[in-house]
Order: structure tokens, then C-alpha cells, then sequence
């Protein structure tokens, strides 16, 4: 086991698609400007992999999602593991025929006979600046295609251990990267996680917070500043949101009989949604207040900064609905 | 290019006009980020102005556009009134979208600016319904689609469309092949694809280092920036008199700085405005 190292979570995911490649000789990457000629991605998440592995196996494409997505699909249905990259979430809805329509349905339709085990690595968020068609959360319409599984890390540790286990994982992985934490610094121990098993980050008994992706430091902000107070939150990091670890957020909410579940997708048909109701279903009559939920405003991500400061959650509002709960 | 149409004297000089209030605002709209007092993405169309220049000038008001992010020259060579469009990327509620777009969405349905996408390949599939709907009005309107090269990788771009190449950084072919296409689809006889040949000074995105641009092109590119050519060719042909066209530069400019100055000093949209424009009700 090697010793944790300090980097960014884009540094992280890097380490993670170089160790992959490194270790199987049939992973393949492919995306717009991904190889070096072309700068290693926008971001330089793939920076120094085709100089390392060649523009065979490395390959930057032309501005065609729905070619991205079709061609890793049909690699990995003769044996290889691609690993496509989707510059923004929103432009997976150019490939949406690809992604759902075959990636998540053809190991079904073929009754087993053929399988998709492609990564498709895309990267959002809101607070750039970017407007209304470059920072959308769309994880809630891949959670509910049935054939697909989809991961958000909060942190650079997470970052590297997903991904190694979407690489390896033997069915289509959505692997969202979340630009606002992109170059935040955590400790990396290079293990792969698995996927749909969430961490308990911090324990707790008044309260549990359910979070993803930037939610999750905002949350443990929150039950810091709540412990000031005399109040015990515990924060459960999903990590994978399809398909999810309902065994322990099940024993999270049984321990603390409240629960509040943050997202920074709109919350309306959210995939807090879904976690409520399966709380409620399990849990009714243990529970000392209703669940709630805090996601995205139920607009397009406004550009003007106030009303994109409005849009998500935040610390604050995480906190003011966790203030509201304990009361 | 000798059976396209010829832009005269005055058309020459619109051209100008349009393209540099379009080089003005555009290298403004780069010194105010600079200056951080803009945060935004800015695709800059330093270079690039001549297209949407000698294209616009054979358009009206009511006449329909779809761009891209990269879009400031075709919504300024359309008449994006500049107040309007300074509010909006400085995010304020005075803006042409209330500062809900932003600067990859600018929309001005007044002069005809309709959408404005930050999705590759996406002008030309929406520019085809703009289209039709004109054909059933029946009232002559044309229909302009821009995207860049790397768009033409898009299944939808794909049309069957006559297509005609030409140097998009001159004004004589450029005004010649867009009034001959514009004329013709005016008349109803069909859309046209023009490839037009121009260079991106700026690179992608300001901010970004541009390490892709090929060196030797970049260097060759800047000894025949098009503006200059066009300026130094106005006063030579003796079309527009040197000290006039001093006073045009200054006039343009002057309008750009009064609309950088009210779009500052306008007011941020309330966050009540996040319920408003997503239905045709606000959400309760
Ligand atoms: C569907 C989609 N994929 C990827 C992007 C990211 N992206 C933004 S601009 C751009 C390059 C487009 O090149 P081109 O069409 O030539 O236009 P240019 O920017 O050069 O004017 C890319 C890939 C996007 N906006 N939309
Ligand atoms: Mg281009």
C-alpha cells in the first residue's frame, strides 16, 4: 500500500485513469482535445496520457457526443474498457439515444449476451459564471434509466477509488466530476471504493444529512458549526447515487429519526425524492420530523452571480434547514 | 466571385461601420475582464468580424439570426442595441435577458437575434423551423445560421444545401456571396451554405493560454487583420474621408463607453427572479 499523497481532485481522477491504463492494456480513452497534441482535456484531466499511451488508445474526437458515446459503446462490446469524456453534463444531452437507448439497455435487450462496460466521465457544476447550458446536475435522468450506475465524488480520495471501480465495473458507469471542487487538495490513498456504498463522514445522533458531490463539504461545515451549538449531525456521503446504499442511510435515519437530503439539482423530481420516499416507506413511525429535501432552484441556472448564488444550496441554507429540523 | 453582386461606396462603409463597432466592443468587452470588473466566459471574434459585417448589411430588422456563443459579431452586426447588451453580461436586470443569460445567450427578438446557443451544432436545426415558419408567412424573411468549422461534425448541421467557399475576411466576395444567397432565399428558391474563411485572433476562450494555435498561421494571420485593410482601403478608393472615418471610430466608441457606464451603475436582478420566466406563470 503506497502512502497517501496531497493533490486536486483533478490530479486525482488523472492518477486514477493513468493507473487504470497502466495496469489494463484494453482501457482506452476518448473525447474532445483529451490527448496532449490537444492540451490533455480542457481542464488537463487527461493530460500526459497519450504521450504515456499513445494516440491509439488515447484519442481526442471530433465535437460529436453522440460519436463519443457510440464508439465507446462498441469497444467495449468486443473487450475493451473505454473511458469516454463528456466535456460538460449538458452535452450529454446531445448523446442522450446513445447513453440511453444502448449503453444502459443493450445488455438487457441482447438477454445477456453482450454488455456495455464503458465510463462515461462528464464534469458541472453552478457558481462559473457559465449560464443556463454549462453547469446543469442532470444525475436524476440516469438514475432513473435502468442499466446504468452513476457516481459523484466529493473529494479527491473518492475521486481516484471511484473511478478505479467504474473502470473495473462491468456495466455503464456515469462518473460526474464537479467543476467547483475540482482543484480542492485531500489526501489520496490510491484504494480503490466501492461503488454503491456510501461513508458515514461524520457521526452523529439528533440528524443525518444526505449529500453528494460539493454538498457533502458543505454539509460537514454545517454539523461543524452545529456541534458548537450542543447539536450531533451526521453527514452520509452517497458517493454512488445509482444504485444507492440504502442499508446505511436506512441505519443513519434509525439512529437520528430525522433526515435532510441536499442536492445541488433542482429538487423538484430530484433524486432526493426517491430518498424520502424509501425513508418514509422503511422508517414511518421512528421518525421525530418530516424529511426534507434542498436542492436547486426550479429554474435554468441563471448567469447574473445573485441569482446563481441563489440557485444552490449552500452552507447556509443547508444549515437554516437543519436549524429548522433540530427545533 | 465576378457574377456576385458588388458592394458600392456606401455599402463599403456600413460594412466598416458594423465591423468596427464590433472590433470596439469586443476588444472592451476583453479589457473590462482584464480589469475584473466582468466575470464571464468571453469567446472573443477579433478577426472575424467582416462576415457577419457584409452579410448584415443586406438584412433587416426582421430578418432571423441564431448564433453561438461566440456571437458577438453577428448580434452586434444585426443591431443588438449596445446598452442592452452591456447590462446583460454585466448580469444586471437592465439586461436584453434580465442578466438571466448571460453572455453565451444574448436574444433580441426585436432585430431579429434569436437564439444564441452554448451548445455545439444547435444554430442550424432551430434556424430550419425559423425558416419554415417565414416560408408559411410568406413575407420574404431570410433565415441566418452560424456555427463555427467544428460544428459541421453535428449530424443535424448536415442539410442538403448548396455550398459555396469564400474568403470571409473580404469584403467584395464576402458582401457578394451572402447578397446573392440572401437574395435568393428571399425569393424562396432555397437556403445556401457559405464556408467563410476567416481567423480567430483571440483563441478559444480569453483567459486561456491558446496553445493549439499553430504559430507560423497566427503570425501570418496577424499582417492581414481585415480591419485595417478595410480602414486604409475607405480612405484610399476615396470613399470616406480619413478624418471622417477618425470621427466615426470616436462615435462608436463613445456610444460603447456610455453603455458600459449605465450597464454598471444598473441593478442586480432581484433572487425573487428566479420564479419568474422559467413557465409563462410565475412559480409559486
Ligand atoms: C455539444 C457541445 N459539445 C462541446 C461543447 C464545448 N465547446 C464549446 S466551443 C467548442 C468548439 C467549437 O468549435 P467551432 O464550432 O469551430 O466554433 P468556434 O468556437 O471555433 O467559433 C466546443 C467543443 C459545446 N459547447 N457543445
Ligand atoms: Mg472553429
Amino acid at each position: 500500500m503506497t502512502d497517501p499523497v496531497k493533490m486536486t481532485m483533478i490530479d486525482a481522477i488523472n492518477r486514477a485513469l493513468h493507473d487504470a491504463m497502466e495496469e489494463n492494456g484494453r482501457i482506452l480513452l476518448l473525447g474532445e482535445d483529451v490527448a496532449d497534441p490537444e492540451d490533455g482535456g480542457v481542464f488537463g484531466a487527461t493530460r500526459g496520457l497519450s504521450t504515456r499511451f499513445g494516440e491509439d488508445r488515447v484519442k481526442s474526437t471530433p465535437i460529436s457526443e453522440q460519436a463519443i458515446v457510440g464508439a465507446a459503446i462498441g469497444a467495449s462490446l468486443v473487450g475493451y474498457r473505454p473511458v469516454a469524456e463528456v466535456m460538460l453534463m449538458n452535452f450529454m444531452t446531445v448523446a442522450m439515444d446513445m447513453l440511453v437507448n444502448h449503453a444502459a439497455k443493450l445488455r438487457f435487450m441482447s438477454g445477456g449476451q453482450t454488455s456495455v462496460p464503458i465510463t462515461v466521465r462528464t464534469m458541472t457544476g453552478s457558481g462559473l459564471s457559465l449560464g443556463g447550458q454549462h453547469s446543469d446536475f442532470v444525475e436524476a435522468w440516469f438514475a432513473h434509466t435502468a442499466g446504468m450506475k452513476v457516481v459523484i465524488p466529493s473529494s479527491a480520495n473518492d475521486a481516484y477509488g471511484l473511478l478505479r471501480s467504474a473502470i473495473d465495473d462491468e456495466d455503464p458507469v456515469i462518473f460526474v466530476e464537479t467543476l467547483p471542487i475540482y482543484w480542492a487538495q485531500g489526501d489520496v490513498s490510491f484504494e480503490r471504493i466501492p461503488i454503491g456504498r456510501a461513508r458515514v463522514c461524520r457521526e452523529g445522533s439528533d440528524l443525518t444529512i444526505i449529500a453528494y458531490g460539493q454538498m457533502v463539504p458543505h454539509s460537514l461545515t454545517v454539523a461543524a458549526e452545529l456541534a458548537k451549538q450542543g447539536k450531533s449531525v451526521e453527514v452520509v456521503d452517497l458517493r454512488t447515487v445509482s444504485p444507492w446504499d440504502r442499508d446505511t442511510v436506512l441505519a443513519s435515519v434509525a439512529k437520528t429519526g430525522r433526515a435532510l437530503i441536499v442536492h445541488e439539482a433542482v429538487k423538484e423530481y430530484g433524486v432526493g425524492a426517491e430518498i424520502a420516499s424509501v425513508i418514509g416507506e422503511a422508517l414511518f413511525g421512528q421518525l421525530k420530523a418530516p424529511i426534507q429535501r434542498l436542492g436547486g432552484a426550479y429554474c435554468p441556472v441563471p448567469f447574473s452571480k445573485p441569482l446563481e448564488q441563489a440557485f444552490a444550496p449552500n452552507a447556509d441554507s443547508i444549515g437554516a434547514a437543519a436549524t429548522a429540523l433540530l427545533s | 466571385m465576378s457574377n456576385y453582386p458588388k458592394p458600392d461606396g456606401p455599402t463599403l462603409r456600413a460594412i466598416y461601420e458594423k465591423a468596427a463597432r464590433i472590433q470596439f466592443n469586443d476588444e472592451r468587452v476583453i479589457k473590462e475582464i482584464k480589469a475584473g470588473k466582468l466575470v464571464m466566459p468571453f469567446y472573443s471574434t477579433r478577426g472575424q468580424e467582416i462576415i457577419p459585417a457584409a452579410i448584415s448589411v443586406s438584412l433587416t430588422d426582421d430578418d432571423y439570426v441564431n448564433t453561438i456563443y461566440r456571437g458577438g459579431h453577428d448580434q452586434i452586426a444585426k443591431g443588438f442595441p449596445l446598452a442592452d447588451y452591456w447590462a446583460e453580461i454585466a448580469g444586471r436586470v437592465t439586461g436584453a435577458c434580465k442578466g438571466k443569460g448571460g453572455p453565451m445567450h444574448l436574444t433580441y427578438p426585436a432585430k431579429g437575434i434569436m437564439v444564441t446557443t452554448g451548445i455545439v451544432g444547435s444554430t442550424a436545426p432551430i434556424a430550419n423551423g425559423l425558416a419554415w415558419a417565414a416560408k408559411l408567412e410568406g413575407k420574404g424573411r431570410v433565415t441566418i445560421a452560424n456555427f463555427g468549422d467544428g460544428a459541421a461534425n453535428i449530424g443535424a448541421v448536415h442539410e442538403a444545401m448548396e455550398g459555396i467557399r469564400v474568403d470571409g475576411n473580404d469584403p467584395d466576395e464576402m458582401y457578394g456571396v451572402a447578397r446573392w444567397a440572401i437574395d435568393r432565399a428571399r425569393a424562396g428558391e432555397g437556403p445556401t451554405f457559405i464556408e467563410a474563411t476567416t481567423f480567430r485572433f483571440n483563441g478559444h476562450l480569453i483567459g486561456e493560454a491558446g496553445g493549439y494555435m499553430d504559430k507560423e498561421l497566427y503570425a501570418a494571420s496577424q499582417t492581414r487583420d481585415p480591419m485595417p485593410i478595410l480602414r486604409r482601403r475607405l480612405v484610399e478608393e476615396g470613399i470616406v474621408a480619413a478624418g471622417e472615418l477618425d470621427a466615426l471610430d470616436a462615435s462608436i466608441r463613445a456610444e460603447i463607453d456610455a453603455a458600459v457606464r449605465t450597464a454598471y451603475a444598473a441593478d442586480y436582478p432581484d433572487p425573487s427572479e428566479l420564479k419568474v420566466d422559467v413557465l409563462v406563470d410565475a412559480i409559486a
